[in-house]
């Protein structure tokens, strides 16, 4: 019946009773715990604040739990409520040269100083399904082992490289705040603070295609990472009334570091140029990707030809907020009908033009 | 009788419960109309740009709402900077007050600013729409918000934004026109139904958003300002009050508004816009007005004079 399409109020009430019913599934297994969601899902946790650019665990994992593990529709709860929060100032700039490793690989030297810190990895785990942990109640694993040493100071990979001139500068970052892409809308040309912004909050899975579309021939990139590290970093903050920087706590991320060939243009000699993905938590696939798009993207600073999707700014940048994305999709669901109907007719209206003129020379033939 | 097709909470028969105001009031765990003052006072600034400018898209740094992109944010976010405590808000999706969406929306508001709620057009000083305008003329004390998906008139024929600027400003629109002439020389009239693009004020051209063809020439000269709001696309443009509004066209090929050629099943109008509603699968079609209110001002202004 038409009326149900035209919903209305009790249809929406009936229509949330039974998503909070679905969410909760059989009330015969035990509901799950914030707190289990945040320690076991942990990645998924991680994602979400990624993706809705808010560094809460605790609400990552409550916005999860509501969204049935939908990790796109939780990142969008919490956007939703980052938004009602009051912003005081920017950070300082995150030191990640002092970052508490727990993890730390290049892959361009064999060893470095502070040397290779494999971390919690699934990189050489063998993918077999460990049905072990299908039987639940098994006791905790034991404590991994630690190094005897702890580890080092770790300069970063790109600063070695620079030392010796290979690497290029970044150009020194504006005085002027950092631009603010929560509170103002995107304008392009984009320069690359607000780039690396977007990329930071943008869907994992978008910037996982593209970067590997430039690893393919897409925009001529051969890259290598330089260094990937995660860690704790602490945040600080120069509030104006107190006018000195004091610490807030500390962040988890994941830096990556990809360096890449350019040939030299103009007054540049030939060096290496480097393309930087820094994500919230445990996020390797994501910090790498973007730092594969961020190098594309350089294409016109660097004077490159711009010729494939992922050195597109403005394809690549309003495409990849996957909350944005979702919200457009998923609009076609909304009724269309008024605009259908003007469809319609117009079809109606052609066809009838299109069968007139198809029968009037018939007519002619017949005279 | 019970409508067939109306659901309870739609404009029904005359004298039904059309308006109300939340009984619960307004919740107050957030700003009046959800968003904070700061940024209500952001989103006006660029609402008066937009009115100096009619028909210019301004950028604003719209937020990210409880509603997903698609579902109106844009209007949404238009709509929370400009109601005031007094206001009383019609919302209506598809010409309807009942559909889904509106009521959400409708809800929302008075939820977050506990304003009065109507499903009267005459009644409403603020009315938030996507895709129609109501039949009812407007007035100069109303204002009416359209949620707006794709501001840029121009994208499907140039998708760079840092182009279609350099375009506007030159109020080069010669890609609309080539593309209107194709339809036309291809087959006979414009290919185009509904979002068809307007020349405000002579000078910018503009999306009118997912209206009909039918719709258009409502927006010329119209006593009520017209705000439009883009909020995934973070854009707000404006139209004000009696300012000329030109459908594109040509001269040997005037732009023609269609309608399809019934009553309405309900209230017998011939003038107002019609959805048509499949009744069975033999090809059964009745045809109902899509203005809910319009449909029921008719309706009892027929059943008087029976």
């Amino acid at each position: 019946m038409y009326v149900a399409v035209k919903g209305g109020e009790a249809a929406i009430e009936a229509a949330h009773a039974w998503l909070a019913a679905a969410r909760r599934g059989d009330p015969s297994v035990p509901e799950l715990g914030l707190a289990q969601i945040e320690q076991q899902l942990a990645l998924a946790v991680d994602r979400v604040m990624a993706e809705g650019s808010c560094h809460d665990r605790g609400l990552a994992a409550l916005a999860i739990k509501q969204a049935r593990g939908d990790l796109i529709e939780a990142a969008f709860l919490l956007r939703a409520y980052r938004t009602t929060l009051p912003r005081f100032t920017p950070a300082e700039p995150l030191d990640t040269g002092r970052m508490r490793v727990l993890r730390r690989i290049s892959a361009t030297y064999k060893d470095l100083p502070g040397g290779q810190v494999l971390g919690p990895t699934f990189d050489y785990t063998h993918r077999l399904l460990d049905f072990a942990l299908a039987a639940e109640g098994a006791p905790p694993p034991p404590p991994a082992p630690e190094a005897e040493s702890g580890v080092g100071p770790m300069p970063r990979v790109s600063e070695i490289l620079a030392a010796e001139g290979l690497m290029r500068r970044e150009p020194a970052g504006e005085e002027a705040p950092p631009p603010d892409l929560t509170r103002e809308p995107l304008r392009f040309p984009a320069p690359r603070p607000l780039r690396l912004q977007a990329l930071a909050r943008g869907d994992e899975g978008f910037l996982l295609g593209l970067g590997y579309s430039t690893q393919r021939g897409y925009g001529n990139a051969h890259p290598f990472v330089a260094e990937l590290r995660l860690g704790e970093v602490e945040v600080v903050l120069c509030p104006p009334e107190l006018g000195f920087p004091i610490s807030i706590g500390e962040v988890t991320v994941t830096e990556c570091q990809m360096v890449n060939q350019f040939a030299g243009a103009g007054e540049a000699p030939p060096q290496f140029t480097r393309g930087y993905g820094l994500a919230l938590g445990h996020s390797e696939r994501k910090a790498m990707a973007m730092a594969l798009v961020d190098r594309a993207l350089m294409a016109r600073e660097l004077g490159e030809e711009v010729l494939a999707p992922a050195q597109d700014e403005e394809f690549v940048l309003l495409h990849a907020d996957n909350v944005e994305a979702t919200g457009f999709v998923e609009h076609l669901k909304l009724p269309h009908h008024v605009d259908f109907q003007s469809e319609l007719e117009k079809l109606r209206s052609i066809r009838a033009r299109v069968e007139a003129e198809r029968a009037a020379p018939r007519a002619e033939a017949a005279e | 009788m019970r409508d067939p097709v109306r659901s309870p909470e739609g404009a029904g028969a005359p004298g039904a419960e059309h308006r109300r105001r939340e009984p619960e009031g307004r919740d107050p765990h957030y700003n009046f109309a959800y968003l904070d003052e700061a940024t209500k006072r952001m989103i006006r600034r660029a609402i008066l740009k937009a009115i100096a400018i009619p028909g210019h898209q301004i950028p604003f740094g719209a937020r990210e709402m409880p509603l997903p992109y698609g579902w109106g944010t844009g209007g949404i976010q238009v709509t929370a900077s400009i109601l005031g405590p007094s206001d009383v808000l019609k919302v209506i999706d598809q010409g309807a007050d009942d559909t889904t969406n509106a009521v959400s929306i409708r809800r929302f508001f008075a939820r977050t600013a506990g304003v009065a709620t109507t499903t009267r057009t005459a009644e409403a000083t603020v009315i938030q729409t996507r895709h129609r305008i109501p039949e009812r003329p407007l007035r100069e004390d109303q204002i009416l918000v359209f949620q707006v998906p794709m501001p840029e008139p121009l994208f499907r024929l140039e998708p760079r934004l840092a182009e279609t600027r350099r375009l506007h400003a030159l109020a080069d629109y010669s890609l609309a026109q080539v593309k209107l002439y194709e339809d036309i020389a291809q087959q006979g009239e414009s290919a185009s139904s509904y979002n068809h693009p307007v020349l405000v004020n002579g000078r910018y051209l503009m999306s009118p958003s997912p209206i009909p063809g039918f719709d258009n020439p409502k927006l010329d000269r119209n006593p009520a300002l017209l705000l439009f709001g883009a909020g995934r696309e973070k854009k707000i443009y404006a139209v004000p009050p009696y300012t000329p509004v030109k459908s594109l066209d040509f001269d040997d090929h005037p732009f023609a508004p269609m309608r399809a050629p019934h009553p309405c099943a309900l209230c017998g109008s011939t003038t107002h816009y019609l959805d048509e509603i499949v009744t069975d699968d033999r090809g059964g079609r009745m045809f109902v007005c899509s203005d809910t209110d319009a449909c029921a001002e008719a309706a009892g202004r027929a059943g008087a004079a029976r």
